[in-house]
């Protein structure tokens, strides 16, 4: 399988990140994906370079300084009215552009909405291998990515290389890595560079975008206490009980793939592979056998708790405390056990 | 108006098995499903034939036997079907499975008139990448639309489109030219039943089979394995935590006491917990 890179890749080098830059604000996951690309490009003994798109050249520029300070050497800005809002055409055009310039060997993108839209049309551009949602990332013997990510529906893992092309391009989901710790005042350089492309030339227009009203729907990736249900939760009425557990706790709560199919909750609940992923303080999994699709998105919890009937079902082999028993049970004693020493606390203070 | 809405057929993933000793995948008895996802990109385009008049075509590719997923289509109304199936398709990753697909949606547009608008779910539930439907809009030069919960207007004459997409924190209301690739969210609308005629009909319904030549295809260094720039080199288990959850003794006790005992293991593991509940509590 292994051939020689082609000549015309040889020059491709360093490590590069897509900073998804939107309203004002980095998404967390590209912090994330920062701190991770700072140990590929130390492993291969190469820059660390963020991409940063957008319309506000000042704003841009004031943003390069937290890319700084979470690892990169090096920013490629690229300020132009037509980033206002993100949208496909205008989005890969700078990417490739940026990319068959100054020809990373490695491009690391967040696993969100945008970054896949933008990942899927950027690969099949430059025709290279992409891989997506990985829940780790290394450097082989042959500098080469072993981006690993879970298949067959979640069932196992499997590790993938792309050897003959690149940039070599990964997907990572938010939560999936930790964040990195921040150095204040650690500089780099930036290099800007023109889009070439005018309003007239993008057809798809943004009319109007309308922030989710419902802000608790985007926490639930960031909550410091997570409780969710799974099918031993018997009925979608009584998810209400892993519901009364969280609001106690001051957490949010989820549940695992099975119920959104069978329609007890909306997929923006779902933890998981496929749904968020999580690394709360605490997570308390509720009627949840712990398939692996669902193990990927929750085993970066400092502290996993698991409530099940089947003392054989998988999630006690990566859960830290079990308690063999019906959830349906056991949550409304816990939750009254939890609102009284909270409680207590509150009239004594 | 030609509309192509692309559908696969995948393993129910509730199904699947690991062998606990040898740690592989126990394929068989595994039923199939056509991928719920691709059923909102159908009936989205249903809907559209429905309020402006099209043809819908739909395509997979897969193994002979993803037919069965062409005629339940069909069986929800769709007007025609196509298998795309070759032994050379074998391995393909998203690359080469976005160019088998774009190469046979050129072939439907020369047989059937160029589809205005391409179709598809918003991911597969075995892949789970997003990518093929990107990867088509590329190939063949569509306007791109992923995570699409709303087709709000068109207007076939002006060729343009308006939809609502899910975006990073909020929705975006945007219009496009068609044509275009849109990728349907779930539950972005509600699943028609098929019906009796439907059903008949799509029993007795011809489903075109195509391989690549038929397909247009004469590339073949850019199908299957050699097609494929990323290469699986490891298929793994992850490894069990060394040591399992600590499980709480249950036999003793009511359950408040399997609470109280559950509490103290978990301050005991998290000591800062504990002091950041009742800071929270106490509402600060």
């Amino acid at each position: 399988m292994k051939k020689e890179l082609p000549e015309h890749f040889r020059a491709y080098r360093h490590v590069w990140v897509f900073v998804e830059y939107e309203h004002g604000a980095i998404h967390p996951v590209s912090l994330e994906l920062l701190g991770e690309g700072r140990k590929l490009a130390d492993k291969l003994g190469v820059e660390l370079a963020g991409m940063l798109l957008g319309s506000d050249r000042a704003a841009l520029a004031e943003a390069t300084g937290q890319v700084f300070e979470y690892g990169a050497d090096l920013v490629y800005m690229v300020a132009d009215p037509v980033l206002e809002h993100y949208r496909n055409e205008p989005f890969t055009r700078a990417v490739t552009d940026l990319v068959n310039t100054y020809q990373p060997e490695i491009l690391l993108l967040g696993a969100t909405v945008l970054g896949r839209d933008l990942a899927g049309a950027v690969a099949t551009t430059l025709l290279t291998g992409l891989t997506a949602d990985c829940t780790e990332l290394a450097i082989d013997d042959e500098r080469s990515l072993a981006a690993t990510r879970p298949t067959f529906g979640g069932s196992l893992l499997c590790t993938i290389h792309t050897l003959n092309y690149r940039p070599q391009m990964a997907t990572v989901r938010p939560r999936v890595l930790p964040m990195p710790p921040r150095q204040p005042g650690r500089l780099g350089r930036v290099v800007e560079r023109a889009l070439d492309l005018r309003e007239d030339d993008i057809v798809t227009k943004v009319l109007r975008f309308l922030p989710d009203r419902d802000s608790q729907k985007s926490e639930l990736a960031y909550a410091d206490i997570v409780v969710a249900g799974g099918l031993g939760m018997r009925s979608p009425e009584n998810l209400q009980l892993v519901r009364a557990l969280a609001d106690v706790l001051g957490g949010e709560w989820g549940g695992s793939r099975p119920l959104v199919q069978k329609g007890w909750m909306t997929a923006d609940r779902q933890i998981g592979q496929t749904g968020k992923t999580i690394r709360p303080k605490l997570y308390i999994a509720a009627g949840i056998s712990g398939a692996i699709q669902h193990r990927v998105g929750v085993e970066g919890a400092d502290l996993i708790v698991a409530i099940n009937t089947d003392p054989n079902a998988p999630i006690f082999d990566f859960a830290h405390l079990g308690v063999v028993a019906d959830a349906t049970e056991i949550l409304p004693v816990l939750t009254e056990a939890f609102r009284k020493r909270l409680s207590v606390n509150r009239l004594a203070g | 108006m030609h509309i192509v809405v692309c559908i696969k057929q995948v393993p129910d993933s509730a199904q699947i098995r690991v062998h606990p000793v040898t740690n592989t995948i126990m394929r068989q008895g595994v039923p199939t499903i056509l991928n719920p996802y691709d059923l909102f990109a159908l009936e989205a385009a249903l809907r559209l034939r429905d309020q402006i008049g099209a043809e819908v075509s739909v395509l997979t590719m897969g193994p002979p036997m993803a037919e069965d997923t062409l005629r339940k289509a069909l069986g929800f109304g769709a007007d025609r079907a196509v298998l795309l199936t070759d032994r050379a398709f074998a391995g393909s990753d998203t690359l080469a499975t976005s160019f088998a697909l774009a190469q046979a949606i050129r072939r439907m547009g020369e047989e059937w008139g160029e589809p205005a608008i391409v179709f598809t779910g918003k991911q597969t539930i075995d892949g789970d990448t997003a990518q093929v439907g990107p990867g088509i809009a590329r190939r063949l030069g569509l306007n791109q639309v992923t995570y699409v919960s709303a087709v709000t207007d068109i207007d076939p004459a002006a060729g343009t489109i308006a939809l609502q997409r899910r975006a990073e924190g909020g929705v975006q209301e945007i219009t496009t030219r068609l044509p275009a690739l849109i990728t349907m969210l779930e539950a972005s609308n509600e699943v028609r039943r098929g019906s009796l005629p439907e059903a008949l009909r799509a029993a007795r319904a011809k489903v075109e089979v195509w391989n690549a030549a038929q397909a247009g295809i004469t590339d073949m260094m850019k199908c299957g394995l050699r097609g494929s720039p990323t290469v699986v080199k490891r298929v793994f288990a992850p490894p069990a935590r060394a040591v399992s959850a600590e499980k709480i003794d249950t036999t003793a006790g009511e359950n408040s006491d399997i609470a109280e005992a559950l509490i103290g293991q978990i301050y005991a593991r998290q000591p800062a917990l504990e002091g950041e509940l009742l800071r929270m509590a106490a509402g600060y």
